[in-house]
């Protein structure tokens, strides 16, 4: 029962084949024998779940059911849970419980989902390996020695491994997609201000975005039509019409247009992977796309330029962990300096440290006009490249990451050279697209991600086509042999 | 060396809302320390900024009422600095499009010429909670409450020259805001704040001195003594051979001198960024022209109707319209009283302000209303009683003896306008003084006055004086 | 673009972070490179570029004027580290 997707799992339940209660026993039980091994989650919610699952097997009964209607799922620990601890994976939370719901969190709760517990991640969702987190680093389950990727390492490792169906996660330069893509998983992140981001702890406020991590472009489909929305609590949330993102997922994709940006296949991509992707668009071609290189001219600049627009807004969003009135406080603060230097000092890692001081130094007097005002000029520029593409191309196609699944500590004392395994993820999120990773081979068996590009609000459709190709292959369905 | 002052005001403006500028938690005052700060304003992890609709309209309102520009495009951005009022390490402000650019203002200081006086812009922001300094073993308190309330602030031109333009400027903006509804006004409760900017030069010399920003100046006077003060020391400090540093300075009223404010440990850098959780305000053409329909008449439209229509003298207009609620008061007076508006205003600026100022009250708190007050001099204009008579009328209604009419059927003050009865007492009086009747007729006419007032005195004020006149005349002919 | 000690220091006092001494060569390497990478944007030419703040080109909604929050002192207050008399406290700040 654990590998079905949710498409699978929401029929088994509503024909009575399993009951919620027993699913959800089944992923705690699972949970509980393999989490230390993962360390995918840094709170398990056992007693909650159980009776949320409770309540939705009542909810079963009577008939009152929406499709993930007593379906399990893990939150990234990014997302305040009233109630359940939220800590962002950092020291500065670990005794944080919010008295509030996320929007996100809450309109899964409502759709009848049960919440298994809050998955690891990077601190503050500044990674791409899942080691900045204080409650440790999270393992890849196609190979415990390697990194899951992050910061939504401890999603989409708990999904691989089917500890969960499927999990939510955030997404402000790659971090559902390139974990997504080196733990073999579909993760969607959508269109900025689809998903709404109040209750979502910010990292950098016009890159963040919700998305779901899943095994199938259907299963996602299922999710977005649960997350998606406007939300009046969040000024940057769209005020859109919700498409049901499961209608249109068999449509055909003859004629598609792919464009492959000439600037993703270049000397930073590994050979191996390189081959992967080929293959993957040989496959959309077998299915009717037409494909056709593209440029992107300024991708090459998204990394550093991210680099500013980041940590200026992460400075910034940072500051209200203080210690005064809620989080870490240092113990006896000699004067109010003190306080603020110390409580932050210890409550940070090096990581979010290192932003921190980079966006506080790019916004400060001097430097602004040539760090944070050329940093959004070229987020301009970036975004025209996206936008002149999509005058001829319906997808841009092209690797998630540019190698597969590193090793644990390979990478985590060169912070720059970390930064530039997302080379191919940033610009998405500066031009504020919808994208999503799909399984699409593996290298030495490990996974390999295909990333989609879509234009802004075409979910719909990047689900369609990452559908279709999972309909025609089954890179999607292959699990980790340990688990 | 003769020096010339240079000021500039920053006046904050607490916005009438009934909820914060970006979160639903209310903006009362009073309230149980961090009983009205919400997760918003406690900026607690995750939660989000929303702007309130009404304290863009305030601001936009004020903008029309000084001649400025509403901008149609508006951005809100971050001022990044730690302290323990401000909850997210930052205030949400506005710094490069402020939603209101330029106006003016004309000031008049007493028996000097008017003076336009340029508005550089007005920006919305958030207002920081309070630190309470008593002491908590050592410690100090925050009190959130007052976070996020809605401020406007209205940044002046350098363009006063004295601490008595300052504060006709400061007194000027107090009343417009109360006037356009968008500010109670109350600097007690410290909903209308200002700081200065001051420097001198020598008299002639264009570029600007360095100059000193000084806090907390929350009343009238205070923002006068302060100037002055300030104004002397760097006198003091330039004759002595210094220089002004530029600094902030507090105002400390107990002492009546400005002080330097503990320097910081690092030099201001506030990083200010355009606040990604807000996107820029668009205010269109539509929308700035209906705002503009519901500005209320003017302080100084209001005065020039006071004169044009009512005949008011400049001087009168100007006390009347000073506030929005001495003029709302002079005109339902007015209204009720019936034609005569220049006895309204005699009766407004003479007997109820004296009364007020005895005993301390505002306007508001006039114990006779404004309608009160009009029937008492409708009283007048129909002869009931005189105006001698209304002293007293008002006296009794001021006590809370009732309005005029009771105030006249009890004391039975009414006038006596029966002829028969007064020509009686004409008689009387002239068989009781032949003396000064003879005189009178052999033509010392002054003696008229002496038989008004006996007539007077013996009807105890109450006999009409113009049909006393005239029987008198007649009589003593 | 390089950075050294005293810029490590003047903006961990900006950012309100204690960097242990011993840590200093450090955050100066890993800035200095990170700044490396970000040098490459000097280059380009973005004279006639409009600055991109957002990545929707939208704007901001407005709310009514509503009270809708209640007084949650006792649950907000539970989160904070030390508050007394219904207020939060810190050291004392002198002014």
């Amino acid at each position: 029962m654990h590998t079905k997707t949710i498409t699978q799992l929401s029929a088994a339940l509503r024909s009575g084949e399993v009951s919620s209660v027993e699913l959800t026993s089944l992923f705690l039980d699972r949970i509980k024998r393999h989490n230390p091994a993962l360390n995918c989650f840094i709170t398990v919610t056992e007693a909650e779940a159980l009776k949320a699952a409770a309540a939705a097997d009542r909810r079963l009964k009577a008939g009152d059911v929406a499709p993930l209607t007593g379906v399990p799922i893990a939150h990234k620990d990014i997302f305040c849970t009233q109630g359940v601890k939220t800590t962002c994976a950092s020291k500065m939370l670990d005794n944080f419980i919010a008295p509030y719901e996320s929007t996100c969190t809450a309109k899964f709760a409502e759709a009848g989902a049960v919440m298994l517990g809050k998955t690891n991640m990077d601190e503050f969702a500044m990674g791409s390996s899942n080691e900045t987190s204080y409650y440790g680093a999270v393992k890849n389950p196609w190979d415990l020695a390697r990194v899951p990727g992050g910061s939504s390492g401890g999603s989409v490792s708990a999904v691989a491994a089917r500890l969960a169906p499927a999990a939510t996660g955030t997404d402000t330069g790659g971090s559902i997609r390139q974990p997504a893509a080196l733990c073999g998983l579909t993760g969607l992140k959508p269109t900025y201000g689809r998903v709404s981001r109040f209750g979502m702890i910010a990292f950098a406020s016009s890159l963040d975005q919700a998305g779901p991590i899943t095994y199938s472009a259907e299963d996602a489909a299922l999710l977005m039509n649960v997350m998606a929305g406007f939300d009046e609590h969040d000024s940057t949330s769209v005020e859109r019409e919700v498409p049901d993102y499961t209608a249109g997922l068999d449509n055909g994709i003859e004629g598609l247009r792919i464009g492959l940006p000439k600037e993703y296949f270049d000397e930073g991509l590994d050979d191996s992977v390189a081959r992967v992707i080929d293959a993957a668009v040989k496959q959309y071609e077998a299915l009717g796309a037409v494909v056709r290189e593209i440029s992107l001219p300024n991708t090459g600049l998204a990394v550093p330029t991210y680099y500013v627009v980041a940590p200026a807004e992460c400075s910034s969003n940072l500051s209200r962990f203080d210690g005064v009135r809620f989080g870490y406080r240092c113990d006896d603060p000699q004067d109010l300096f003190d306080l603020y230097t110390r409580s932050r000092g210890e409550g940070f890692g090096a990581e979010v440290k290192r932003r921190i001081m980079i966006g506080a130094y790019v916004l400060s007097a001097g430097y602004y006009d040539a760090y944070y005002l050329q940093a959004q000029k070229i987020r301009r520029l970036i975004s025209d490249d996206f936008r002149a593409a999509f005058e001829s191309v319906d997808v841009i196609m092209g690797p998630t990451s540019p190698s597969t699944a590193f090793r644990l500590g390979e990478k985590s004392d060169d912070p720059v050279t970390m930064y530039l395994s997302d080379i191919y993820t940033i610009a998405v999120n500066m031009a504020g697209l919808p994208a999503a990773s799909i399984p699409a081979g593996f290298v030495d068996g490990l996974p390999v991600g295909l990333q989609l590009i879509g234009n802004y609000f075409e979910e719909s459709h990047l689900l369609n086509v990452a559908h279709k190709y999972q309909q025609a292959t089954d890179w999607h369905l292959q699990m980790p042999k340990e688990f | 060396m003769e020096w010339e002052i240079v000021i500039g005001l920053e006046i904050h403006t607490q916005l009438a809302t009934n909820s914060k500028i970006f979160s639903g938690a209310s903006t009362a005052y009073g309230a149980a320390p961090n009983t009205q700060a919400c997760a918003v304003d406690l900026g607690l992890p995750g939660v989000l900024p929303v702007l309130n609709r009404e304290a863009v309209r305030m601001a936009a309102k004020f903008g029309l009422a000084v001649g400025a520009r509403v901008s149609p495009r508006s951005v809100f951005a971050r001022k990044n600095y730690f302290y323990p009022d401000l909850p997210k390490g930052y205030q949400i402000s506005q710094f490069e499009l402020p939603v209101v650019e330029g106006g003016q203002l004309e000031i008049q200081v007493e028996g000097e010429a008017a003076r336009m006086i340029g508005i550089t812009r007005a920006h919305l922001e958030e207002d920081a909670g309070k630190s309470l300094h008593e002491d908590f073993h050592g410690s100090t308190g925050v009190d959130l409450n007052r976070a996020g309330t809605p401020l406007l602030e209205i940044v002046s031109e350098p363009e006063m020259r004295s601490a008595k333009e300052a504060v006709a400027y400061m007194k000027k903006i107090h009343s417009l805001v109360q006037y356009l509804e968008i500010c109670d006004g109350n600097m007690q409760e410290g909903s209308f704040r200002c700081d200065a900017n001051v420097s001198i030069r020598p008299k002639g010399q264009e570029a600007l001195g360095t100059r000193s920003e000084l806090k907390n100046l929350n009343s009238f006077r205070f923002v006068e003594r302060a100037i002055n003060f300030e104004v002397e020391r760097q006198i003091d400090v330039i004759e002595g051979g210094g220089e002004v540093v530029q600094e902030t300075r507090l105002y400390d009223s107990d002492k009546d001198e400005t002080r330097s404010m503990r320097s910081k440990e690092e030099a201001f850098d506030y990083r200010y960024f355009p606040d990604p959780d807000l996107l820029p305000l668009e205010l269109d053409e539509a929308y700035i022209e209906a705002v503009r329909k519901t500005l209320p008449e003017l302080p100084d439209e209001k005065k020039a109707r006071f004169i044009s229509e009512l005949g008011l003298a400049e001087y009168e207009a100007g006390v009347l319209t000073a506030s929005r609620e001495l003029a709302d008061y002079f005109e339902v007076a007015a209204r009720v009283a019936g034609d005569d508006a220049k006895r309204t205003a005699n009766w407004v600026m003479g007997d109820l302000l004296g009364a007020l100022n005895k005993e301390g009250k505002e306007i508001t708190e006039s114990p006779v209303t404004a309608e009160m007050l009009g029937a008492m001099l409708q009283r007048i204009n129909d002869n009931t009683i005189s105006g001698k008579i209304a002293k007293q009328v008002f006296d009794c209604m001021w006590n809370g003896e009732g309005d005029a009419d009771a105030v006249i059927e009890q004391k039975g003050l009414k006038q006596v306008t029966d002829s028969g009865a007064i020509e009686k007492i004409i008689d009387e009086i002239m068989a009781n003084n032949p003396q000064q009747l003879e005189q009178y007729r052999a033509g010392k006419d002054k003696l008229f006055g002496f038989f008004v007032g006996q007539v007077m005195q013996a009807t105890q004020g109450k006999a009409n004086p113009a049909q006393v006149n005239a029987l008198l005349k007649q009589k003593l002919a | 673009m390089s950075v050294d000690q005293s810029d490590i220091t003047k903006v961990a006092l900006l950012a309100r972070l204690k960097i242990d001494e011993a840590d200093v060569p450090q955050y100066v390497e890993n800035l200095s490179n990170i700044l490396g990478l970000v040098e490459q944007m000097g280059e380009v030419d973005t004279d006639n570029v409009v600055p991109m703040a957002h990545p929707l080109d939208a704007a901001q909604r407005l709310r009514a004027d509503e009270v809708t929050e209640t007084d949650q002192r006792d649950a907000f207050q539970g989160l904070a580290p030390q508050v007394e008399s219904g207020l939060y406290l810190v050291p004392k700040v002198i002014e």
